[in-house]
Order: C-alpha cells, then sequence, then structure tokens
C-alpha cells in the first residue's frame, strides 16, 4: 500500500520512512506564521513559564493583521506586546504596518512557502499553504508557544479524502464556487480531522491565487490541512520569489494511496453558489437563491482578497454604480499597489466602492465594516457563522468575487454571469 | 455535583463561544464575561462554578483562537460534554489541561440535569434521571499532559526530567 502526500510530508518531518493514517508522530516544524490575535498570548505563556525562547528566527514570520491598522486601545497593546517580542528575538521576517497584510495572503507572495514543508500558525486558515503541496494545519496559541520555542509539535496523521475536480470551471465560476461545493457535499464536519487532498483536471487551469481559496476552506469542512500535488503552475509561481531557503522537496501521492473516501465534481456543471447563513455548508445555486435584498458588499479576506480577486470584481464593476456599501480590502500591500497601478482603483472608486487598507477587518466583525442588527452582506470570506460580522441577527452570504459584484451592483444576490 | 447547560445542536462555533469583536485582549476574566454570548444571553449569569456544557456534533468549530478554551474555563465550566469535537479545539483543550468529554450518549442528558463526572473511570452519572453514560477517556498522551497543567508544563517537564 503507497502513502499520500500529507503522509509522505509528516513522515519526513518526524524523520521516519513512513507513516500511516492514524499514529502519531513528532514533526519537525519549518515554519510558523504568527499574528496579532493568538500570538500574544502564546508570547505572555512562554514568558510566564520562564521559556521564552524562539527555536529558529528565520522559521518564524510575523504580520499583524486581524486588528491591524489598531482598531482600538486593547488591540493597539496586541500589536505592542507583539512588536516587542519580535523586536527582543530579532525575528527576521517581522512584517509591520505598511508591509504587513492579511496573513494567508502575504506568506506565499512574500515567499515563505515551499512544497513538501510542515507549516503550523496560529489561525485556523493555516491550511491555505496546502495549495503548494505543503503539510499546513491551524493551532492555538498554546501549541504556537510550544512551536515557537522548541520547533516541534505532535499530531496525528490524518486519513485522507480525495476530491476528484473533473470537467472545467463555466463562465462566472470560480474556485469559490467549487470550495462551497464540496464542503456543501461532506457537511462542516465531514472532514473532521481529515486531509483534504484536491486533484483533478479541473485544478490543472487554475492559477495558485485560485488554488489557495479551495485550501483555504478546509478548515470550513473540519478539515486538518488542505493539500494539492506540484505542477508547472506551482513552479512558475515560487521562481524568484523564495526568500531564505530556495530549495524544496515535492511529493505526490502514490496511485495505491489509501483514502477514506473519494468524492467527484464534475466542475463543467457547477453554478456559481451562495453559502447561506449560518453555515459554509449551505451552498446553493445562485438560480435558487437571486434576488434577496443585501445591505452591503464586502470583497477581500484571506480566502478573495488577491490581486486575481479583485481583477475579476473589478471586470464586473466598471462602468456601474454599486447599490449598496461595498468594501474592496485589497489583503497585502503588494496587493493593494498592484491594484492602484493597474486602474482597479478607480473603477472601485467610479462605482462608488470603499478601499481599505488591507486587514482582516470586518470578515470577523472586527472593524472596518461591521454589519448592524438585521442587515446582510455578501461576501468573499469565508465563514457566516452566527454573529460572524457583527451583530448576532446579521447575515452572511457566502459567494465569488464574481458573485459579491454583480450582487454589489444590484443591491440583492445576483448571477455574475449576465454581467461577463 | 454539577449544573447540565445543554445547547441541543451541532456545530456550535467559536464565534458563538467567543465572538471575535472581543479577541482584543486575551485576559481570561474579560473573556469569560462573554462566554456564549451570541448563541445564549443569559449563560455567564446562569452558570456556576462547576457547571457543565452539553451539545451535540463538531463542538468549537470555526477558529483556532483558544480564546475559547479560556472564556469557558474563565466562566468557571468543569468540562464539555458534546458527541464530538472540531479538531483545533479538542487540541487546544488538552494543551490547557482543561479535560472534555466525547460521548455519542449526550442524549441521556437534558438541559438542568445534576450530573457528576468522574474522570478516571470514565463515568458520567446523571443524578437527575438516574441514566449512568461511560465513556472513553482521553488517550494516555493526552491525560498525561493534562495532569501535568497542560501542554507547556508538560514540555517544561519533559526537558528537566
Amino acid at each position: 500500500m503507497g502513502s499520500t502526500i500529507t503522509e509522505k510530508i509528516l513522515a519526513k518531518a518526524a524523520g521516519k520512512e513512513t507513516v500511516k493514517a492514524g499514529q502519531l508522530v513528532d514533526a519537525e516544524i519549518d515554519v510558523i506564521m504568527c499574528h496579532d490575535v493568538t500570538t500574544p498570548p502564546a508570547i505572555s505563556m512562554l514568558e510566564d513559564k520562564k521559556i521564552d525562547t524562539v527555536f529558529d528566527t528565520e522559521k518564524i514570520v510575523v504580520t499583524p493583521d486581524h486588528f491591524q491598522p489598531a482598531k482600538d486601545i486593547q488591540s493597539a497593546a496586541l500589536h505592542k506586546r507583539l512588536d516587542k517580542w519580535a523586536r527582543k528575538h530579532n525575528i527576521r521576517y517581522y512584517y509591520k504596518i505598511g508591509q504587513a497584510g492579511v496573513c494567508h495572503a502575504l506568506l506565499p507572495e512574500q515567499g515563505h512557502i515551499r512544497p513538501g514543508e510542515v507549516i503550523v500558525g496560529g489561525d485556523s486558515h493555516t491550511c491555505t499553504y496546502g495549495a503548494f503541496g505543503a503539510f499546513s494545519t491551524g493551532i492555538g496559541s498554546t501549541d504556537l508557544a510550544a512551536a515557537i520555542a522548541t520547533g516541534k509539535l505532535w499530531f496525528k496523521v490524518p486519513e485522507s479524502m480525495k476530491f476528484v475536480l473533473n470537467g472545467s470551471l463555466g463562465k462566472g465560476v470560480y474556485s469559490k464556487d467549487v470550495i462551497l461545493e464540496a464542503i456543501r457535499l461532506i457537511g462542516t464536519d465531514g472532514a473532521l480531522y481529515k486531509a483534504m487532498e484536491f486533484t483533478g483536471p479541473a485544478l490543472a487551469d487554475m492559477s495558485m491565487e485560485a488554488r489557495m481559496t479551495i485550501t483555504n476552506m478546509a478548515i470550513e469542512a473540519g478539515g486538518k490541512n488542505g493539500i494539492m500535488g506540484f505542477d508547472d503552475i506551482t513552479k512558475e509561481y515560487l521562481d524568484g520569489r523564495l526568500k531564505g531557503k530556495t530549495d524544496y522537496e515535492v511529493f505526490e501521492s502514490d496511485a495505491d494511496a489509501e483514502y477514506c473516501r473519494t468524492i467527484e465534481i464534475d466542475c463543467s456543471k457547477l453554478e456559481p453558489m451562495v453559502a447561506m447563513p449560518h453555515l459554509p455548508s449551505n451552498g446553493v445555486p445562485i438560480s435558487k437563491c437571486a434576488g434577496k435584498d443585501m445591505d452591503q458588499a464586502y470583497i477581500g479576506s484571506c480566502t478573495n482578497g488577491r490581486i486575481e480577486d479583485l481583477r475579476i470584481a473589478a471586470d464586473i464593476l466598471k462602468g456601474k454604480k454599486v447599490a449598496i456599501r461595498t468594501l474592496i480590502v485589497p489583503a497585502t500591500p503588494t496587493i493593494w499597489k498592484m491594484a492602484k497601478d493597474e486602474g482597479l482603483f478607480d473603477i472601485f472608486y467610479d462605482a462608488g466602492c470603499v478601499i481599505s487598507a488591507p486587514t482582516c477587518g470586518a470578515c470577523l466583525g472586527g472593524f472596518m465594516g461591521v454589519l448592524a442588527e438585521g442587515e446582510k452582506c455578501v461576501s468573499t470570506t469565508n465563514r457566516n457563522f452566527v454573529g460572524r460580522m457583527g451583530h448576532p441577527k446579521s447575515e452572511v452570504y457566502l459567494t465569488s468575487p464574481a458573485t459579491a459584484a454583480a450582487s454589489a451592483i444590484e443591491g440583492k444576490l445576483a448571477d455574475p454571469r449576465s454581467y461577463l | 455535583m454539577a449544573k447540565a447547560h445543554k445547547y441541543d445542536r451541532d456545530h456550535i462555533n467559536t464565534d458563538e463561544i467567543i465572538p471575535a469583536r472581543y479577541l482584543n485582549t486575551d485576559d481570561e476574566q474579560e473573556l469569560a464575561k462573554h462566554c456564549m454570548e451570541d448563541l445564549d444571553a443569559e449563560f455567564v449569569k446562569k452558570c456556576q462554578a462547576g457547571d457543565i456544557i452539553v451539545a451535540g456534533e463538531d463542538f468549537g468549530c470555526g477558529s483556532s483562537r483558544e480564546h475559547a478554551v479560556w472564556a469557558i474555563r474563565g466562566a468557571n465550566v468543569s468540562t464539555v460534554i458534546a458527541k464530538s469535537f472540531a479538531r483545533i479545539f479538542y487540541r487546544n483543550a488538552i494543551d490547557n489541561g482543561f479535560y472534555i468529554i466525547e460521548t455519542p450518549d449526550v442524549d441521556k442528558i437534558s438541559d438542568g440535569d445534576e450530573i457528576e463526572v468522574d474522570f478516571e473511570n470514565g463515568l458520567i452519572k446523571n443524578v437527575t434521571s438516574g441514566k449512568d453514560i461511560n465513556f472513553e477517556p482521553l488517550p494516555d498522551f493526552a491525560r498525561e499532559i493534562i495532569n501535568n497543567g497542560g501542554l507547556l508544563e508538560h514540555i517544561k517537564k519533559a526537558t528537566t526530567d
């Protein structure tokens, strides 16, 4: 019996020939992602326990993002703690405001994600990096503290579920629609504790940006990690971009690797999807929900705040006016500048959108666009739980950037295909 | 003896356990004031020291915020009993030395029942209904972490032993 890509990466990290699903392993960590919400508590724990050490100053990447720029005095204090710690330990890759961005857009863009490595981060959407053929998973503050101090963590090797993405995406249908369909099929705990491995011909047509949207939402099905194989598109994205260590090892699943379940999705048959409140698994095709009134549109986040997403939205908004409050949140300063240089900001401005600095902001109900009681938001983010973007009685409808842009123009859920 | 606060629902998520608008602090007592706020605004008022939260499948899904465990512990909840837990919440609980119980038999507990938990022997005694529930205790390595007072104490112990 062969091994999956996830098993192979964990075996290498644990210094073993092979490992199998269910086995507990101690794995060496290659990259640790630290942000402003979960890292300050980890720092305090390390200080309290008098083990305030850093295992490797070059393997930790720090960026404030959730509440940056500081939204209030308390979040400013979190940033201050993070800043003091990063300076004290001479963390090599510390992105301060001006360079800081939404972590899961920033780390790949800045060349910190390499195939075949083990990456952890104090954020559930750390599974994003699996798009590069890495094992990547989210952890809490205590695990983060342990990883920072020791460079190791224990893992139970997950079983793998295989998602075969067949066919090709039609006009107006994007990778976001694919992952919303996958989560609809298996539910928000359908991949609990499992690796979600994506493969198939539809993937070959997707950019790294589009692929990251898929692995980003593995956690919304309960997955431990999302993962994809390496190909020319991965290589092209990485060439000339990697910081520090530029070599990497590529792993792929064996033909006889074991999967607990295989799910086939015919991407040619997909429509634009909308995940209705209050679960990411409540996906319905746009044809069944178009026309529902919205109060706000939000285009951004670690799921869909990359340059390709902004280009897709701008393409639809060009020459149009939005009917509802519409927020554009480029995920990193580089994306912000690209959007400006490409003239996308003019399109957004002319359409009546507001453009924000890079931040996680309102995706998690932090600031920069939170919702009042009863308000509805069409959003390119990843979660639509009760109270996620504001008042517990507000509602979030998850879509692709194209669907969010079309809905912004009409002020109600709308099919982007009529704008393309 | 502890009182059960039962939420007969699956997928109770971290945004309901501790809304992100309160994540600008990591002070446990401050977080505890808002524990379960978006699910049950009365929870903190009615929860007495040692009480127990009872829920369905996939408890704690969503964010990796350990603040969810701290808010629950800070509200003096002694354990959470659920049909299943989301992976990161489960791990965070063990890391914090906070014992949680996974059992398919949560239907044998009703809201307001008085219950006693024997963690060592894997037994929940429902004093109100008289129905007992046997549960699989946590795996040995997890109990070792909990008994050492959480992951960091566990690591410290391992490095000084």
